[in-house]
């Protein structure tokens, strides 16, 4: 048994509004996997919890009347991973969402639980930076739309106001046409694990695939929230398909990055990972492309 | 038609895979009290006071002791035999709960509430004061003039130190031409995460106290509640329910005693006392942590001179199993590979950590990582191959152990070597391996290993076994020797069916829960030896119950009982074969009969004065991505000479799971401790790193079946063994496939990080030395 | 002041209701009001799987699921496994005849993720088929024979269906 205050359960987005109003001191829980495991722990015992898990409203995933994609919050991992639209769209989210815990866990963790409980180490997190995702959040008022990167204020801490949630993640058009990406979950399980850095990579080539148009790459656990590496994007944007653009971009990524020295790894692992991957994620993404690299042996 | 030999269906699986199998939760009733063991949360230190009084307004709440309320009783832990000699009993070091706390997680109170909301409200709001004393982590650092003391009556913390002296060490180093090969090498604290926690519930029967444990040992368990709590042992019942796993955490008294005397406190009522995973890990046992210091005298031809062996374990905080596990680690070492002259020593360390007790290997998955990344090393400088110095050096057959009169009757280490790199390809691949550039390397490498099976002459081995006939010729058979996931019920049934001369193992009806009150004494699962001490005490009584029989027989056949025996369940005329009649009618007759009516029973004990080697090796190929630090497994072999296989199927399981954790030993799992607090950091199963189901490749079981002749069925130790060449095999093919030694475990990429940046392997400017 | 709902399901095929303490999660109403006592508890964060159930046909960690949430879904544990004759299901035999069960206390969990992946069988590889199982730890088998069990079961579903 859980140590709950109370539980208000939510049976619209309206009425959740309205419970989050009554109740300001009270937790938002989507799917729990988060929340009732720290409630149980100690640090959140004694709360009042809304409950927005029933709001089925706030499940699937759409394309809109401008083909943005629309996530529904309560959109559960292993109904990303298996969404044609994320597999025609955007396969890396639904690859990156697959690499979280294990399969028990994607059936209960949606998306918008895991990128509101503000944490580096989320698996959707850094595939969402790269990406650009909008986050939707209603409130009384009607709903506002965020960037990602603002979304996230510091770590455990995002952006919803007293009076909202988060309904919806969407990913632009303009930010998936012609792209493709790759994520790079390292860890020291290939299961049941969390990230000791994660790395999400896509690029968009030049039509003859020469040249890289538009490179984005962003970490988690790179830093105290998920973050883009813009030195390294610039290092390869508008550079030449290569294996030298590729070194450059990888190395830069130290510009940008500020891992923490903590029990679960140096600070020096983490660099050297994060560099390492940075080359691996942006060599499958190429390829991922249509685009070819020789290597220099 | 023999059972032995044969892989039969388990006994108990059909209730496993209804879900149908109790386990202690599943028969504790809804009603009982739940109690919650509040925790130190410093090192080391005195509690000043404990504050109970928020606590104990929280609705819920029944009752809170202390430390102050607990009578002032030091008790042992270990799931050892008893001593009659007060010299070989176990240290008794701990109250139930301390005053004096030492470690991060040591029990102080206790709260019984009416659930578990209103129990773990009430832990959190007990407020302690401590006078806080300084604290060590490391044993080597606590053996240090000046260290922090945890038990005043071991100076230097010093729980114990053995050793061995063999020829003349210091002579034998003096000889011309020899090579030192001088190492340390290092071992983890790990746990053993049984998938169900300790838990046991407790209630007042009668006037005795009655304890339902998740336990290998009830019997054991029966004697140290009673000397914890001051009482009668026969005041004391305790039974074992189907376990969900024990791997040696549960061949320890945890907390019966406190949930008994918690239950005794409240008049008797229901206590349950469920550790939850978090304590589980603190509180309970790990495995102890080694630090090893190996120095070998080699002559270039392949032979040792002499050699030197330095072990500390560490203890944690109090005795539990204590030195006898770094000693059995030790005791193999002049043995595995015979030299004339030869230093030991092992200290066992008390320091502020969690205490360490028995865990599947005892001792000895440690010391094969030291011993075998040693051979390796020592091939190394001497630029031979490790497999043939092996072949030449190993325990040779015929070797006896002047202590046990352990005998090595087969040449067991070469059999089972052959078959391993047989199925690995070894050779080839070693030498296709050998000269590798790039990032992505392959790598193969093995270890042999030694153990033996049970505990003789070192403590009592013993054990006693009832059996009982039912009116349908079926058998209900009792033993002490548990079930503790390992598939030993079905051994047992095999086993009796065959000596009594029953047709199916099916017709054994194994009491699978041990109850005190019921099963005869046996002291419980532990040292790989139940199959092997069961066995003597199941063909004993087993030929006693088919002696009664046939007298049985030959009243009623008035045939001389020479002339019958008892095949397939039935009594047969050996003269000329024929059928007198079906075991069944017999037991029908026997029970109503009006003329001679007797239940025909049989109980014995038998004790056991003998021990037996059981070897085998590990083969494991790697690949290592250098760059990521990362070595995946991608392919495996354990082999084993346990003897004779009663079950093989039951054997080829016990293999996999003893390979797998040997693997997390080889290269994940570790429970780290905050220096600045020595409080645990990753006691729960997301960070502490134990292999999933992705983290292994096909894990391949052979065995070599030479039939072990001092045994009742040929059978010797299998439980334990395959944990302990893992860690070492794999160690070796990482040096196969990278040039570089790694001597610290896990073999994580924390650690090949650093090992490869000091190899020259990775070169990051950004990384500081050290 | 205590908190209490109405919770009305299908658990194992029957039409249930019960009023639950809306604290507890899943696993303790199953296991405390239903009596099902395959629901196993071996971390309570969603860690081991040990209580795993299928929740609409998909594995949940019951641990980590309110039992309110309960209301309306199509719940099935071990124990609604079993024929109305007590027969076994496939894969629970399976289990049996491939030594998958040592301890037996990770095994109800196991049984029904595999359970799940073998409704809609298809021909997966090896490593397919850990990942699908990798929500489950087990420290006595090293998984090997649980995989062999659940192929076997595979192979045999995936020739009846070309039969």
């Amino acid at each position: 048994m859980y140590d709950m205050k109370a539980l208000y359960e939510a049976e619209s987005v309206a009425h959740a509004i309205q419970l989050r109003l009554e109740h300001p001191e009270a937790q938002i829980i989507a799917g729990g996997s988060d929340v009732l495991v720290q409630m149980r722990e100690g640090k959140r015992a004694g709360k009042e919890l809304i409950s927005i898990y029933m709001l089925d409203e706030l499940r699937g995933v759409s394309l809109d009347e401008e083909e943005n994609i629309r996530i529904g919050s309560l959109t559960s991992f292993s109904h990303i991973t298996r969404d044609p639209i994320i597999q025609k769209y955007i396969n890396v989210l639904g690859e990156a969402v697959d690499m979280v815990g294990g399969p028990q866990v994607r059936n209960i963790g949606t998306i918008g639980g895991n990128t509101c409980n503000g944490v580096t180490s989320a698996d959707s997190a850094s595939t969402l930076h790269a990406w650009e995702a909008i986050i939707e959040l209603t409130g009384a008022e009607g709903t506002r739309r965020v960037p990602i990167k603002d979304f996230y204020l510091r770590a455990g801490k995002v952006d919803i106001r007293p009076d909202e949630i988060q309904t919806a993640i969407l990913i632009p058009k303009a930010s998936y046409d012609r792209t493709a990406g790759y994520y790079f979950k390292y860890a020291m399980r290939n299961a049941m694990d969390i990230a000791t850095t994660g790395c999400s990579v896509n690029c968009r080539l030049s039509s003859d695939g020469k040249t890289f148009e538009r490179v984005r790459i962003a970490y988690g656990v790179a830093g105290p929230v998920p973050m883009r590496a813009p030195s390294a994007e610039a290092a390869a944007t508008g550079k030449p398909v290569s294996a030298e653009t590729v070194e450059q971009f990888s190395l830069a990524v130290l510009n940008d990055i500020n891992p923490r020295d903590s029990w679960r790894a140096s600070k020096a692992l983490r660099q050297h990972i994060a560099v390492e991957l940075a080359r691996r994620c942006l060599l499958e993404s190429v390829k991922r492309c249509g685009g070819e690299i020789h290597e220099a042996v | 038609m023999p059972n032995v030999g044969k892989s039969v269906t388990r006994v108990d699986a059909f209730d496993k895979v209804t879900g149908r199998a109790q386990y202690t939760d599943d028969r504790c009733p809804n009603s009982a009290l739940v109690a919650r063991v509040v925790h130190s949360t410093i090192a080391h230190g005195y509690v000043k006071s404990v504050d109970t009084s928020e606590a104990e307004k929280i609705p819920g709440v029944v009752r809170i002791f202390t430390c102050f309320d607990v009578p002032d009783i030091k008790f042992p832990t270990a799931g050892h035999p008893w001593s009659v000699e007060e010299a070989h009993q176990d240290v008794a070091d701990r109250r139930m709960l301390n005053r004096h706390v030492r470690y991060y997680g040591d029990d102080i109170a206790a709260v019984v509430a009416e659930d578990e909301v209103a129990a773990a409200q009430a832990a959190r709001a007990i407020k302690v004061e401590y006078d806080p004393l300084p604290f060590v982590l490391d044993p080597i650092e606590a053996t240090k003039e000046g260290a922090p003391l945890l038990h005043k009556e071991y100076p230097n913390n010093i729980l114990k130190h053995t050793s061995i002296r063999q020829g003349d060490y210091a002579a034998a180093i003096q000889e011309p031409g020899l090579i030192c090969v001088d190492k340390w090498y290092e071992t983890p604290t790990v746990q053993h995460c049984h998938i169900e926690n300790f838990i046991c519930y407790a209630y007042e029967e009668n006037g005795r106290i009655v304890v339902i444990s998740s336990t290998q040992i009830p019997h054991i368990v029966r004697r140290t509640v009673g000397q914890a709590l001051g009482i009668p042992w026969g005041k004391v019942r305790i039974v074992k329910p189907y376990i969900g796993g024990g791997f040696g955490n549960k061949q320890d008294t945890l907390y019966e005693p406190l949930c008994a005397w918690l239950s005794m406190q409240v008049g008797g009522r229901t206590v349950k006392l469920d550790v939850p995973r978090e304590d589980t890990f603190v509180s309970n046992r790990v495995r102890h942590a080694e630090k090893i210091h190996i120095i070998s005298w080699v002559r270039p031809d392949g032979t040792y001179a002499a050699r030197k062996l330095v072990m500390y374990s560490n203890q944690g905080a109090y005795a539990s199993h204590g030195h006898s596990i770094v000693a059995k680690g030790m005791g193999a070492f002049p043995q595995m590979y015979p030299c004339p002259n030869v230093e030991c020593d092992s200290y066992t360390v008390y320091t502020n950590r969690s205490v360490a007790g028995a865990m599947r290997g005892y001792g000895i998955p440690q010391a094969m990582f030291a011993f075998e990344s040693h051979t390796e090393d020592v091939c190394r400088r001497l630029g031979c191959d490790s497999l043939a110095f092996r072949r030449k050096n190993l325990m040779p057959v015929g070797f006896v152990d002047p202590f046990s009169k352990n005998e090595n009757y087969y040449d067991s280490y070469n059999q089972c070597l052959d078959k391993a790199i047989a199925y690995m390809d070894y050779e080839r691949k070693r030498a296709e391996y050998a000269n590798q550039t790039g990032p992505v390397r392959k790598g193969i490498g093995l270890a042999p290993f030694w153990y033996n099976t049970a505990v003789w002459p070192i403590s009592l081995e013993h054990s006693s076994c009832r059996m009982v006939l039912n009116q349908d010729g079926s058998i209900q058979l009792q033993v002490g020797e548990t079930e503790i996931g390992q598939g030993a019920d079905t051994a047992y049934a095999q086993m009796a069916a065959d000596t009594v001369g029953l047709a199916d193992y099916t017709s054994v009806h194994v009491q699978s829960c041990q109850d005190t009150d019921i099963t005869p004494f046996g002291l419980g699962a532990y040292a790989s030896r139940q199959t092997y001490t069961c066995g003597f005490a199941i063909r004993q009584t087993g030929l006693l119950l088919k002696e009664k029989i046939l007298a049985y027989a030959s009243e009623m056949t008035r045939m001389p009982v020479y002339n019958l025996d008892l095949v397939d369940s039935n009594i047969v005329r050996v003269t000329d074969g024929r059928v007198m009649m079906p075991l069944a009618d017999l037991a029908v007759e026997s029970f109503y009969s009006l003329t001679h009516s007797v239940h025909i029973t049989a109980e014995s004990t038998y004790q056991i004065k003998s021990n037996a080697y059981s070897f085998g090796c590990c083969c494991a190929e790697v690949e290592v991505d250098i760059p990521l630090a990362k070595v995946k497994l991608t392919k495996i072999i354990n082999v084993h000479d346990c003897g004779t296989l009663i079950n093989p199927a039951l054997a080829e399981a016990q293999v996999h799971g003893g390979m797998s954790m040997g693997i997390g030993f080889a290269l994940s799992e570790q429970l780290l401790y905050d220096g600045k607090t020595g409080r645990a950091l990753n006691n729960n199963l997301l960070d502490y790193k134990l292999s999933t189901f992705m983290d292994h490749p096909h894990l391949e079981a052979q065995f070599v079946e030479n039939p072990e002749p001092t045994s009742a069925f040929g059978t010797k130790a299998l439980g334990e063994p395959p944990t302990c060449p893992v860690a070492p095999a794999i160690r070796n093919a990482i040096l196969n496939a990278t040039g570089v030694e790694v001597d610290t475990l896990p073999m994580t990429p924390h650690t090949l990080y650093r090992r490869f940046c000091e190899e020259g392997l990775i070169q990051d400017p950004w990384r500081k030395e050290g | 002041m205590k908190q209490f709902k109405q919770v009305t399901f299908r658990l194992n095929g029957k039409e249930v209701s019960c009023v639950v303490d809306v604290r507890s999660s899943l696993t303790d109403m199953l296991r405390n009001q239903f009596g099902l006592t395959s629901v196993k508890k071996g971390c309570e964060v969603g860690e081991c799987g040990a209580c795993t159930v299928l929740i609409n046909k998909e594995a949940f960690n019951s641990c980590i699921y309110l039992a309110v949430w309960a209301e309306g879904k199509d719940i099935l544990t071990l124990e609604g496994l079993m024929g109305p004759n007590g027969e076994l299901s496939d894969i629970q035999q399976a289990f049996m005849e491939e030594a998958a069960v040592q301890c037996g206390f990770c095994t109800p969990g196991f049984i029904l993720t595999a359970y799940e992946i073998l409704e809609e069988p298809r021909d997966y590889t090896d490593d397919e088929l850990r990942k699908l199982l990798s929500g489950h730890l087990c420290r006595c088998t090293g998984y090997e024979n649980i995989l062999r069990a659940v192929k076997k079961v595979l192979r045999q579903r995936l020739e009846a269906a070309k039969a």
